[in-house]
């Protein structure tokens, strides 16, 4: 039997319950137990003690897109180092997408990924499935047979349905099990050979650009067939002010629909790519101060739901060359808090509404089949990420536990850092100067 | 006997130059034009005058580069380039060495690192780097000590072929300031017109850009800091009014194919450079054309061989540019 931990002194913040106040947490058998307020202490005297006095308390952080790359690219990064580069990072729910070799298409390719995860990996791992058989964009996959495996999305990814037809299928057939369809909008036609965002800066460095309209036009087409069937669609990393105004005019039409943004995409513009940096190569790319500004604004009007990580990672060969050949794609994981924090400091974002957004919000879209997710009720998983909102510190991509050292914060300070991390009631990872002791 | 002794060794004209262009020069490699300022533009123009002196004689060769080791690294074809730069090496005395690259059999990008450090354990002390890639001589130029000059990178810049431009200009004009070019044709895939841009507008001319709108790459007319201010002008005769130097760029015949031009013939009709267009320009109007020409499509055999045409000293002044900036890089690994 394990021994029962108490955080103590910490500023708990769990949105799904409308708390935010200092106080401290008990954790007895995996599971949240007690909830105090001030200085009060629990009932029961026998427990550990983490001290969290300075640092923030909230839910474990739920990331609903990411790459863990196995089966298939295990040199990029495998469900082991991923989930504990996720637990640095705070995360202790993290869905991994399809675009794995084979493609998470069928049963046994999920079973491969929720055993791994269990043998393997420290924090939670839920798959998503794909939309199409081998990710092809032409027959639909067995949704239904995934559903049963325990996917809580359908989605091909990098791969959008360009065929609207078979997209107007899957969001249809996805009613059946009331789960959501994740798109990857871009219309390819209009991004073939596009290296960054299409601007001066592209024309400046002689690149090819994606210009906004190849996102808008998919996000415009999924939000009028998500209309047309009534099913839940979740808009995969929204970047452009045209997209964020697309689905807030489809909310207020009573689309089903949710959106996300990530990380790089809220702090980092296009003017990262001067200098052929391939490690600021994404997609979709980097874009403008005003694109940002338009997402931290959907961010804070609710038209944009959550932050997700789309952690990408890639060996360093990947990326050491020439920009029109490297991949596209973040690790993303280990900076994601420090870089959002930013926006925090800022006074762009409530640290409330950050949290919410990287708690509650991803936990609804994913519902209750895994248990209570990002949320300190009493009987939840004890899902805990801890961290000091001001200390600063240095990405070192050398201390990263992601096979992925492809990050454009390499070398830079952030303001804001994980501490400790706790997965179903375990502490998963800690920051070297927090200790725990008998109480 | 005698004399060769002599002409063999006339470098006392140029040495001393260097000791006091040192405080202008600090370029360690050149990948654009975009960092250089004016007075350094003006310092490669004088260097020019020199070398062209040095051309000029019976025996064109001064040892000023001697135990130099120059290799020229082209992952794109290339005739004149290549060879104006091997010519400007040996001018200089320099020990030369070529080498081919097809970017199909060096799909992964640490190719492109390991080739460079093999040139550098080889002894290379400049590297000439073409690539199809833009940005390749910027990763380049981060894992090797040699100096790096781009001879031409995917859509970005073309520097020698920039400077070798302006210093045509300016053998004609003594200075560009104040001076109306005109670029025209395929703006969007040109990295000479992109260099040109950095170029001219650092000398003080103005450039007016002309070409059909699916060739005009994006965000040139919004307000930003990226790259110096251009006037857009898709109509030809009003973009040639008044001009000093007009540059028309070679139209690749695949951009029909692309989409982007409904025909190489509307082309021609829209935006060929002919001689009643060319009278809209200045009398004295300059004509360039960084080659090859594809005579009858974006120039027509009349203005690219016409009294205005400066396409063969292009040529000329492209080795002697070269050479010049040779010499002030290597002066400058000297210290």
């Amino acid at each position: 039997m394990m021994k029962s931990l108490l955080i103590q002194g910490g500023r708990i913040i769990d949105p799904s319950q409308g708390i935010d106040e200092i106080g401290s947490l008990l954790i007895t058998e995996g599971k949240i137990s007690w909830l105090g307020k001030g200085e009060a202490t629990p009932p029961q005297p026998d427990y550990d003690v983490l001290h969290a006095q300075g640092l923030v308390v909230c839910p474990g952080f739920v990331d609903l897109h990411c790459h863990l790359r196995q089966p298939g690219f295990e040199d990029k990064e495998t469900i082991a180092t991923g989930t504990r580069a996720a637990a640095r990072g705070g995360f202790t729910t993290v869905c991994c997408m399809p675009n794995t070799n084979p493609p998470l298409d069928n049963q046994t390719a999920v079973e491969y990924v929720k055993s791994k995860a269990a043998s393997e990996g420290v924090v939670r791992v839920l798959p998503i499935g794909c939309i199409s058989k081998g990710r092809k964009g032409q027959e639909l996959a067995e949704m239904g047979e995934l559903a049963l495996a325990g996917v809580i999305a359908f989605s091909d990814d990098g791969e959008p349905a360009l065929n609207s037809h078979l997209m107007r299928q899957a969001l249809a057939y996805s009613c059946a099990f009331d789960l959501p369809v994740i798109d990857h909008c871009e219309d390819k036609a209009l991004t073939e050979g596009g290296q960054m965002n299409e601007g001066i800066i592209s024309t400046k460095l002689g690149l090819r650009g994606i210009p906004n309209a190849a996102e808008e036009i998919m996000v415009a087409r999924d939000l009028a067939l998500a209309q047309l069937t009534g099913a839940r669609l979740h808009i995969a990393h929204t970047t452009t002010e045209g997209s964020v105004d697309l689905i807030r005019h489809a909310k207020e039409m009573g689309v089903k629909v949710t959106a996300e943004v990530t990380p790089h995409h809220l702090t980092l513009t296009e003017e990262r790519v001067i200098g052929y940096d391939t490690n600021t190569k994404v997609n979709p790319p980097l874009r403008t101060k005003r694109d940002i500004q338009a997402l931290i604004q959907g961010l804070n009007d609710n038209t944009i739901d959550i932050i997700a990580t789309d952690h990408a990672p890639h060996t360093e060969a990947d990326k050491l060359c020439e920009f029109d050949l490297a991949p596209f794609g973040i690790s993303g994981f280990e900076t994601a808090l420090g870089s959002l924090m930013s926006l925090v400091h800022q006074g762009e974002l409530s640290l409330v509404t950050l949290v919410t957004k990287l708690t509650h919000e991803p936990a609804r879209i994913i519902g209750n089949s895994y248990g209570r997710l990002g949320t300190l009720a009493i009987g939840a998983p004890a899902d805990v990420t801890l961290f000091d909102p001001a200390l600063e510190w240095v990405v070192d991509t050398k201390t990263f536990a992601s096979k992925g050292k492809n990050t454009p914060l390499a070398g830079e300070r952030l303001k804001g850092k994980v501490m400790a991390t706790i997965s179903q009631g375990k502490l998963v990872y800690k920051d070297d100067s927090i200790i725990v002791k008998e109480s | 006997m005698k004399t060769s002794q002599r002409k063999d060794n006339p470098t006392l004209q140029i040495k001393p130059k260097v000791s006091e262009t040192t405080s202008i020069w600090r370029h360690h490699h050149i990948l654009d034009v975009d960092d250089f300022t004016r007075e350094e533009i003006e310092l490669v123009f004088h260097t020019t005058q020199v070398m062209k002196e040095v051309m000029s004689r019976p025996i064109k060769r001064v040892p000023a580069l001697r135990g130099k080791t120059i290799i020229t690294l082209f992952y794109e074809p290339s005739t004149r380039t290549r060879l104006s730069f091997e010519l400007a090496a040996k001018n200089l005395g320099a020990d030369v060495a070529n080498l081919s690259a097809s970017v199909s059999s060096v799909a992964k990008g640490e190719s492109l690192v390991d080739t460079l450090s093999t040139l550098q354990a080889l002894g290379a002390d400049i590297v000439v780097m073409r690539h199809p890639q833009s940005g390749a001589p910027y990763i380049a130029a981060k894992y090797i000590e040699a100096s790096i000059i781009n001879a031409g990178d995917g859509w970005h810049a073309h520097p020698t072929q920039a400077l070798l431009d302006l210093y045509t200009i300016y053998e004609h004009k003594r200075s560009l300031n104040g001076l109306k070019a005109v670029i025209i044709g395929d703006i969007m895939h040109s990295r000479v017109a992109r260099s040109n841009i950095w170029g001219l507008t650092t000398m003080g001319a103005e450039v007016t850009l002309c070409c059909p709108p699916t060739l005009l790459p994006a965000g040139l007319s919004g307000q930003h800091r990226h790259l110096p201010s251009v006037s857009i002008q898709p109509n030809i005769e009003l973009a040639l009014d008044g001009a000093d130097m007009v540059m028309a760029l070679r139209l690749q015949l695949e951009r029909q194919q692309s989409g982007l031009l409904p025909s190489i013939r509307e082309y021609i009709q829209l935006y060929q450079l002919t001689e009643a267009r060319l009278a809209r320009a200045k009398p004295d109007a300059l004509v360039f054309h960084p080659g090859p020409v594809n005579e009858g499509v974006e120039i027509s055999p009349a203005v690219a061989h016409g009294p205005q045409s400066v396409i063969n000293e292009q040529v000329t002044n492209g080795v002697a540019v070269r050479m010049a900036l040779l010499y002030l890089l290597a002066g400058s690994q000297k210290q």
